[in-house]
């Protein structure tokens, strides 16, 4: 079941809560304490604004078990407007055809289900950015 | 050069005997019957050498097989009850990181001989099981949650070089129908037939951008190095001795969105190069290179990686023919992953056995004209751990 193995990172999972590098103030997700780029420690919570564009993109035909329901899938690379790069699936995308550069959105979905009566899995996706009509 | 892999003093650790077993779909075999044959055959090519420990590659077995502890098992039924036995698990690149910890262990003066076994049995469990497994190998908590697979890492690595690089579709189908011409004439691989351009351009998507042809199939499989000092080499041997010129390994991050630049393979570099520095080599005297081509993607990145091309220029060597036998670089000459089969942490062993096949001119009809020195370079995952090994004929 590995309940408290996805209640720990609930933050970050539905919220999109990394952090931010005290020292070069570099933006971090998934959080990991440690500065990637300067490597001082970096502890201080940041909430990101769930935008940024496609990096890069691809259709799971194959999927794992505990995916196998939601085949076929869309999967990206996410550069948030922050900076760091996130890997999610995208959901939403309807017939508009994908380019690395379209500009996308967190939305929480489910990410996985274990069986029948295993856990469902909550997280972060990526939806096309919705734009006001006018 | 980095500290890690600083230059060790002059060493002499050969390759007593190797063996390959074929790569494919083994129903009656089991793992511990694939190792055994494996380590029979590389002590007969030794000439009876026994080992002394035993150093097991293998990514699966705990997953697939429901099996840890490997070594001692796999001592004790290939007749060598009792010898010091582990397990190294690296992903892909199990295989040179066991050689390379057996290697250490000789160098060290605590070993004069050491057997080095890859194997892994991946069909006992089908479809989306060995997806499962198979994507273990990426971030738990920020890939594979997501659904993603190594398929899907290397679709999206693709993607990505073909549009920063402005690369046609077909760009990478210069390695996969290279290693499936190489693999024609390997008895040892489980596809023995030619891919045409037409072919792999309609072949089916298994993760768009990246066909079937793009991809390695997972495979049953065992191949063994055994490793000794010169003291103990037997005197006379019929074929030439071959000796370890380099050996280095490093790592990058684990999940493709934490790399600085997804599309340079860091660790593959440093590990080459690293290997170059001990032996005083660069890389126009590598006269083979066995690559890990378990996505065709990864074998444009570490052409790149090892300085056979420039950043974004890989896939121009399989597109102008420069990878086959008789090219600038030959790579894959047995089909590699993508041709002999990919069998998880045992891919390191075989692509090691292979090359001492082609510098002993042992390599038959796969083999590379006027070979002396050979590479070995084997990736985990997206390369996040690499090990590179140079080895030269006496």
């Amino acid at each position: 079941m590995e309940v408290s193995r996805h209640w720990r990172l609930k933050k970050q999972r539905y919220a999109l809560e990394g952090e931010v590098c005290p020292h070069c103030h570099a933006k971090i997700f998934p959080p990991r304490d440690v500065c990637p780029d300067c490597g001082l420690d970096a502890r201080t919570l940041y909430q990101f604004s769930g935008r940024g564009e496609v990096y890069s993109f691809a259709k799971v035909q194959d999927a794992p078990e505990a995916h196998s329901e939601q085949s076929p899938y869309t999967v990206a690379l996410i550069r948030l407007e922050e900076g760091p790069l996130v890997t999610a699936q995208l959901t939403d995308i309807g017939d508009q055809p994908l380019e690395v550069g379209s500009p996308v959105e967190m939305v929480t979905r489910k990410l996985r289900s274990d069986g029948e009566r295993g856990m469902l899995v909550y997280g972060y996706k990526f939806r096309p950015l919705l734009r006001p009509s006018i | 050069m980095s500290p890690r892999n600083p230059s060790p003093p002059a060493h002499d650790v050969f390759i007593a005997g190797v063996s390959l077993t074929k790569a494919g779909e083994h129903w009656q075999t089991s793992l511990r019957e694939l190792a055994f044959e494996a380590v029979r055959l590389a002590q007969i090519d030794a000439g009876g050498l026994v080992p002394q420990a035993l150093y097991v590659a293998n990514a699966f077995a705990p997953i697939l097989s429901h099996q840890i502890q490997l070594g001692a098992l796999i001592a004790d039924f290939s007749g060598l009850r009792g010898i010091e036995a582990v397990t190294v698990e690296a992903a892909g690149a199990s295989g040179g990181m066991a050689l390379r910890q057996a290697f250490l262990a000789l160098m060290s003066g605590q070993l004069e001989t050491a057997m080095v076994l890859g194997v892994e049995k991946m069909t006992d469990k089908i479809g989306p099981a060995v997806l499962s497994a198979l994507a273990t190998t990426t971030d738990a908590d920020h890939e594979a949650v997501h659904g993603i697979t190594p398929a899907a890492q290397a679709a999206l690595l693709m993607q990505r070089y073909l549009y920063e690089y402005e690369a046609p579709s077909n760009a990478l189908a210069g390695f996969s129908i290279n290693s499936h011409a190489n693999a024609v004439t390997n008895p040892n691989a489980i596809f023995q037939r030619a891919l045409s351009e037409e072919a792999y351009t309609k072949a089916a998507m298994v993760c768009e951008p990246l066909n079937i042809m793009d991809a390695a199939p997972s495979v049953d499989g065992a191949a063994a190095v055994l490793l000794a000092r010169r003291s103990v080499l037997p005197s006379e041997s019929e074929t030439p001795r071959v000796r370890i010129l380099g050996s280095a390994s490093a790592t990058s991050a684990l999940a493709l969105h934490d790399q600085p630049d997804i599309l340079t393979f860091t660790a593959a570099a440093e590990s080459a190069h690293a290997a170059y520095a001990q032996s005083g080599l660069k890389a126009k005297d590598i006269d083979v290179f066995e690559l890990h081509d378990q996505f065709s993607i990864f074998s444009a990145l570490s052409l790149e990686a090892a300085g056979f091309a420039e950043k974004g220029q890989g896939w121009r060597l399989a597109h102008d023919g420069q990878i086959g036998l008789q090219g600038r670089i030959p790579i894959t000459t047995f089909g590699g992953s993508t041709a002999r089969g990919d069998s998880g942490g045992a891919t390191g062993v075989y692509q090691l056995a292979e090359v001492v096949l082609q510098l002993q001119k042992r390599a038959d009809k796969n083999q590379v004209m006027d070979t002396k020195i050979g590479m070995a370079q084997c990736l985990g995952g997206i390369g996040s751990t690499a090990c590179t090994h140079i080895l030269g004929r006496e």
